[in-house]
């Protein structure tokens, strides 16, 4: 049976939490009632990245995109555009600066500048279905291997690639295989981190619930090129659709016989099994992982011995994450040589980022290595929201930096941002602008590793203890000059004898805040403020007598009742009610509230 | 001899758990994972007979329970809540919203109200940082909550038992 | 032939075999980088690398952090600088981040002058704690042997890895994580309620005062002034070889003599030795074994063998809490220990004419488990104890020090009769195969009437974790297996367990080289030569003797005349026997 049309609905985790399977649900029963069950599908897929605006329905096959659906609109978007072909306008995107409606994806400024290679399927198949990912060339790069080419010129081809680690560290994934492949042993393990703790990044998600496929069959393909015939996914307990559709998919691969005895006829066996996470930061580290899929505490060992000596049931072991296995299928079977003419000298191929915070176009998005940050967030990201002042982009997570206006027009790659004083890491982009407070930023960040530090190393279980306080202190005017060289010097000799890349990297946000916003810090110590307004500690609302017109709109939303007068007179503060949440700037019409 | 009393269908719900896994130690983490799914949360008794099951000290049992956050030695409440503390949530204000809650429930986070109703908690991105700041009530996610919105979202399981 | 590879170390060239780590290159060559929680016990194949505390980083060229030295490996070409402004600022900022989260109470830690913590501190001559905020804060617990002040624990490990991969014990494990990390038994429970077996290990590696013994030194202060109570003491064997380490003595130097004169100048009304009821136990585990040898010889099939010894009370702990299907197995013989506090409480008393209540035992022993043992119930009559306090080789030499002795200047004393008298077979109880070599000159005479020439086996010495050899008993080959250390033991019983095992008699003791490893020795501060010297000292003892053999000793001969009749007798059993309990867990249904 052939459908003439195609309604594809965003399963994800984001659109779903927005009722996307609820209108998946109406789709269907307007469908069914104009009796064009037969000829239009409606597919869930997996993540369009344009999370902002979800959830997404678009309408195959002219690309039409439709913004912020609900149930509602179903009935009214299989009458107008399925059957009378007239599309809906009010859901259509609207490009913020023409102010104009947008007819497809297309011609989205979103999706323009975005090169999509690890995430080549999402959004476009049903991630439930083996058969689309089949029909797009999936399994033909398994197929090839296992038929064509031998163990070691898979693993050239992958070294020739010049692909990089996706996880946090960049290393050559071709190089890494290799290793694994020297050892010899009655077991080795291909192992997929699928353990994504960086707060804020969620690539990985989504490429297990949008294109589970290429993941399996890019495990397989290590197994082959190393030797192994065992593979394991370490994921995240708190993912439950990626963890089902993973199942899911790993079925239908037994099914088809692309897992299991004698892959494709060749003598190649290879199957799969699922382990969880069970909210573990530093088990993205890969000696902490494999301690964590044998039963114990996360906690990191030193290397070497490497995984691929030593690893998961102390037997040579390829960690790899989600996004850098996504890459594999396609570089067999478009070759090196196309992958590689992609990115910049260093570091090949396209980047996923998940682009947040105060960015007009929160979503997920993958680039070519070598984009400018500034044609990320103002070009893919539409710029900031709320037409608000670009103060700094943090990527990298934990383990990264916060990168400032001087930095938009460096090219994305491994080694720039380093240099520039932030990481890769796995992909987080998380956008600031001037209500961010810097000390603020890195306290947040920090509190983040002191509560995922596994504490075996003294520098991190201490010493990050130590920097977040000395920050909280700051954050509270009780900063001192001193402790300005304090956090310094203790973050250079965290980041020098930490035992793990968690404490290793650590001091980051502290350290890039130091050299890139020292203001902002001195104004905290010296003048005893937050700039940003973002210090509770260091805070007073004030209500401005000339401008408030007594409406009470901001007395009956205080959660606290701290702010009295009464009708038509200007309102106080009572600043021992008052618990500085904010609610009251929000609300008032007048400007009339200001913090101090 | 110490002796250590649970239900009878806990017991055998235990073992059996323990039996699928083949009393293997390496599969200590999905154990707990289907225990604490089962009952809601791992308290001693529960860790006791998974160890006894894996010959293993039942100190190596609870070592594991407590370096995880996912796992609990307390029960949830009936309406567990949990605020996303993700960066994308965070720099969109989810601290207010965290605060806000504390203060409704006058709890801590990983605590559960008197009455056993809420439990408050946080976590680290949910995937859903469009809708940032982001609750969840037990599945139910909210999207872009303001500290005005905590009362409207308490309100909600008023008359739910 | 051994690989060798060629580094630079601080402008030293060194040559070391591969797989050499930076540390132990760089203290070949005498360049003695600090180190923390690093340990290794070479002769005992105990290391302690988790590489944690980053107080031994170096900076090896070309490398973009430093490098923790203990678990670095070198390689060819290496350049590594242990000196540099870099590393002495990393070593410095690590210990004070350490001691920021550290009481700085040192003046009255237990572990004070023998902490090695405050031993860095000294050496990297810290002055101030430039960092202020939260300490750990973990409420002190004490059970009857081992005192736990977590909030002085650095999280070295050493602890954990004693309990959990030497000692398979298993009551330790580090729980929580981050800041809130520490070592803890299950559940933060107190140690009398977890698996733990007192052997005390953990307190013997602690490398600070986080874990120190129940200290008893104050009781016997008290008791030894009460001009009611006669006081008498009874020293374990390994105690002489350990204690004169304490008044910096070569390791290994018995100080015997010596000893016995300080505990006379203390006031001790009598001064005894526990060896003299090791030659007792001798008498009555031998003829235990003997005589389940002969019934198995003689065809009955449900005789209890392997039998295995008793003496050691860490490892009457453990099978109780880890085999308690296996009670049967165990010789019933008490300890040296208990033996000598019933016959002194019954048999000594009434000669001397001194009444129970007026009586105080107190023993000195190597070792934590023998505090919880004198505390047990079966070895109390009508509610008191007979031995009313044990010391450990530690707190003796404080209390030596705490009474103005000059102990390397006091003349050389002889202990008092009749419990002072012992053989060459006693004296080896303290060290790891004493045991069994003991036992196996009296079992060879007792069973085939003839007189052993060579009282020597070699085969049983040594510290190799499992030993096994084969004796002639008259043309019984009888088979024989030794363990010490509680893992090892472990491997044996299950064996027995499992019903394959091949030998007729064991001897267990719970630390790593026997008694002279306890618990309550003077810290070898990861020095295994000391350990091997203190066995030395005890078999140049023996050798000394006029009499090896415990049934040649004439105050035991006399005691089974005139008191207790027959070994294994009827008396026998009621004064030197015991039982054992189940104290594993039960899951009960409710």
């Amino acid at each position: 049976m052939s459908y003439k049309m195609h309604v594809l609905v965003c399963g994800g985790t984001g659109c779903r939490a927005s009722n996307s399977l609820g209108i998946i649900a109406k789709l269907e029963e307007a469908l069914k009632e104009n009796n064009l069950a037969g000829e239009v599908q409606v597919i869930a897929t997996g993540c369009f990245g344009f999370c902002e605006q979800g959830p997404i329905v678009k309408i195959m096959p002219d690309n039409t995109f439709y913004t912020r659906v609900t149930p509602n609109d179903a009935a009214e978007i299989v009458k107008e555009h399925i059957i009378k072909g007239r599309k809906v306008e009010r859901l259509l995107y609207k490009d913020p600066k023409q102010q104009a409606s947008v007819s497809d994806s297309r011609h989205m400024g979103f999706y323009q500048k975005q090169l999509r290679v690890a995430l080549r399927n999402c959004g476009f198949i049903d991630p439930e279905n083996i058969e689309e990912y089949i029909s797009r060339d999936g399994y033909a790069a398994l197929a090839k291997c296992v038929s064509e080419m031998t163990p070691q010129e898979v693993v050239n081809e992958i070294k020739l690639s010049g692909l990089r680690g996706r996880g946090g560290g960049g290393f050559p994934t071709g190089l890494k295989w290799e290793f694994a492949s020297k050892y010899q042993s009655d077991q080795k393990y291909v192992v997929c981190n699928a353990d994504e703790g960086d707060p804020g990044a969620f690539m990985d998600r989504s490429i297990m619930e949008g294109d589970p496929h290429s993941v399996i069959e890019a495990m397989a393909i290590c197994g082959y090129s190393i030797g192994a015939s065992k593979g394991l996914v370490y994921i995240r307990a708190e993912y439950p659709l990626a963890i089902q559709r993973l199942k899911i998919a790993l079925q239908q691969a037994r099914e088809y016989g692309l897992l299991g005895e004698g892959i494709l006829g060749s003598d190649f066996s290879f199957s799969i099994e699922l382990r969880y996470g069970a909210g573990a930061f530093v088990c993205g580290e890969e000696t902490a992982l494999i301690h964590s899929m044998e039963g114990a505490r996360g906690e990191p060992t030193m290397k070497p011995p490497f995984p691929a000596e030593a690893g998961y049931l102390n037997r040579p072991t390829n960690v790899n994450n989600v996004e850098t296995l996504a890459n594999i299928p396609v570089i067999i079977t478009k070759g090196a040589n196309w992958f590689n003419k992609i990115g910049t000298e260093r570091s090949k191929g396209t980047k996923v980022f998940a682009l947040a915070g105060k960015i007009n176009n929160v979503g997920l998005i993958e680039v070519p290595m070598g984009t400018t940050l500034r044609e990320v967030i103002y070009e893919i990201g539409g710029g900031i929201k709320h037409g608000k002042r670009f103060k700094a982009v943090q990527t990298g997570g934990p383990s990264g930096g916060c990168l400032t206006e001087k930095h938009l027009d460096v090219p994305i790659d491994f080694d720039n941002l380093l240099a520039s004083g932030s990481m890769m890491g796995s992909g987080g982009m998380i956008v600031m602008d001037e209500d961010d407070c810097m000390v603020a930023v890195a306290k947040f960040y920090l509190d983040f590793t002191v509560e995922e530090s596994c504490g075996k190393c003294t520098p991190c279980r201490v010493g990050n203890k130590r920097l977040y306080e000395i920050l909280d202190k700051i954050s509270r005017g009780n900063g001192e000059m001193e402790d300005i060289d304090r956090l310094r010097n203790l973050g250079k000799v965290i980041k020098d004898t930490a035992l793990c890349g968690l404490g290793q990297t650590s001091p980051n946000p502290v350290l890039s805040t130091l050299d890139n916003f020292l203001d902002e810090y001195l104004v905290h110590i010296n003048a005893r403020k937050c700039p940003a307004g973002r210090c509770k500690e260091l805070l007073s609302y004030v209500i401005d007598p000339q401008l408030c017109i007594g409406c009470t709109l901001c007395m009956r939303t205080c959660p606290t009742e701290a702010i009295i007068g009464e009708r038509k007179v200007p309102h106080t503060i009572d600043t021992d009610k008052c618990i500085k949440c904010g609610t009251c700037v929000e609300k008032c019409k007048f400007k009339a509230i200001s913090v101090r | 001899m110490t002796t250590i009393t649970l239900s009878k269908c806990t017991i055998d719900s235990l073992i059996e758990i323990c039996a699928k896994h083949g009393n293997q130690t390496g599969e200590l983490i999905n154990i707990l994972h289907e225990a604490q799914g089962q009952l809601g949360y791992l308290p001693r008794e529960v860790q006791e007979v998974i160890a006894k099951q894996l010959n293993i000290p039942v100190s190596r049992v609870y070592g594991v329970v407590t370096f995880y956050s996912f796992f609990t030695m307390t029960p949830k409440g009936k309406h567990p809540i949990s605020v996303c503390m993700g960066t994308a949530c965070y720099v969109r204000g989810s601290e207010k919203v965290l605060d806000e809650f504390k203060r409704r429930l006058n709890v801590n986070v990983g605590d559960v109200t008197p009455d056993g109703r809420f439990s408050l908690g946080s976590l680290r991105c949910v995937g859903a940082c469009g809708l940032a700041p982001v609750a969840l009530v037990g599945d139910k996610v909210y999207g872009r909550v303001t500290v005005a919105d905590v009362d409207k979202i308490l309100k909600e399981y008023d008359d739910k038992e | 032939m051994e690989q060798t590879i060629k580094l630079q170390i601080d402008h030293h060239e060194v040559e070391v075999p591969k797989g050499t780590s930076i540390l132990d290159a760089a203290r070949g060559t005498g360049i003695h980088v600090p180190s923390l929680c690093y340990m290794n016990l070479q002769d005992m194949c105990i290391s302690n690398l988790p590489a944690s505390c980053r107080i031994c980083v170096v900076e090896v060229e070309g490398r973009r952090n430093l490098a923790p030295a203990c678990a670095t490996r070198c390689e060819e070409g290496m350049k590594v600088r242990t000196t540099t402004a870099r590393v002495m600022n990393a070593q410095r900022t690590v210990l004070e981040l350490i001691l920021s989260d550290h009481p700085t109470d040192c003046l009255v830690c237990p572990k004070s002058g023998n902490c090695d913590l405050q031993a860095m501190a000294v050496r990297l001559k810290i002055r101030d704690i430039p960092f202020k905020g939260e300490r750990s804060n973990h409420v002190k617990e004490s059970s009857p042997s081992i005192i736990r002040d977590m909030s002085k624990c650095i999280y070295c490990r050493r602890c954990e890895m004693m309990c959990n991969k030497v000692q398979t014990v298993g009551a330790l494990t580090a729980v929580n994580r981050g800041f809130g990390a520490t070592i803890s038994p299950a559940f933060g429970q107190p140690l009398s309620e977890s698996e733990c077996t007192y052997c005390g290990q953990c307190v013997a590696v602690c490398p600070v005062g986080a874990l120190t013994e129940n200290d008893q030194s104050n009781r016997l202060l008290d008791d030894l002034a009460n001009p009611a109570k006669t006081v008498i003491v009874q020293t374990a064997p390994a105690v002489r070889a350990a204690l004169g380490e304490e008044f910096d003595l070569p390791a290994g130097t018995a100080v015997t003599g010596k000893m016995v004169a300080a505990l006379r100048e203390m006031g001790f009304d009598k001064v005894f030795d526990t060896d003299f009821a090791a030659d007792l136990t001798i008498m009555e585990e031998g003829s235990e074994l003997l005589d389940r040898l002969t019934r198995f010889l003689g065809g009955d099939k449900r005789v209890a063998l392997p039998i295995l010894t008793s003496c050691c009370p860490a490892w009457v702990n453990f099978f109780e809490h880890y085999f308690p299907d296996i009670l049967d197995i165990p010789s019933s013989a008490r300890s040296p220990q208990q033996m000598f506090g019933s016959i002194a409480k019954s048999w000594w008393a009434r000669q001397a004419g001194v009444k129970r209540e007026d009586l105080v035992v107190v023993s000195i022993m190597p070792c934590l488990a023998k505090k919880y043992e004198c505390a047990r119930d079966e070895f109390k009559v009508d509610g008191d104890p007979d031995v009313n306090y044990s010391l450990t080789t530690r707190e003796l030499a404080s209390l030596i020090k705490r009474y103005n002795i000059d102990f390397n200047a006091l003349p050389d004393a002889d202990f008092d009769n009749p419990m002072g008298e012992s053989t060459g077979a006693g004296v080896i109880f303290g060290t790891s195969g004493g045991v069994m070599e003991a036992a196996l000159r009296t079992a060879y005479e007792l069973h085939t009437g003839k007189t052993l020439e060579n009282v020597n086996f070699e085969s049983v010495r040594g510290m190799k974790g499992i030993k096994k050899a084969t004796v002639d008993l008259g043309g019984f080959e009888l088979k024989i297996g030794i363990a010490h250390g509680l893992g090892n033991a472990r491997t044996l019983l299950e064996e027995i367990r499992e019903k394959r095992s091949e030998y007729h008699a064991i001897e267990i003791m719970a630390c790593p080289g026997g008694c002279i490893g306890g618990g309550g020795q003077p810290l070898h501060h990861g020095d295994s030569a000391r350990l091997k010297a203190r066995s030395n000292a005890l078999y140049a003892e023996d050798a000394g003797k006029k009499s090896r053999k415990s049934h040649e000793n004439p105050y035991i001969i006399h005691l089974y005349e005139e008191f207790l009749g027959k070994p294994i007798g009827e008396k026998a059993h009621h004064l030197l026997h015991t039982s054992y309990f189940n104290k594993s867990k039960e899951i009960i249904e409710q």
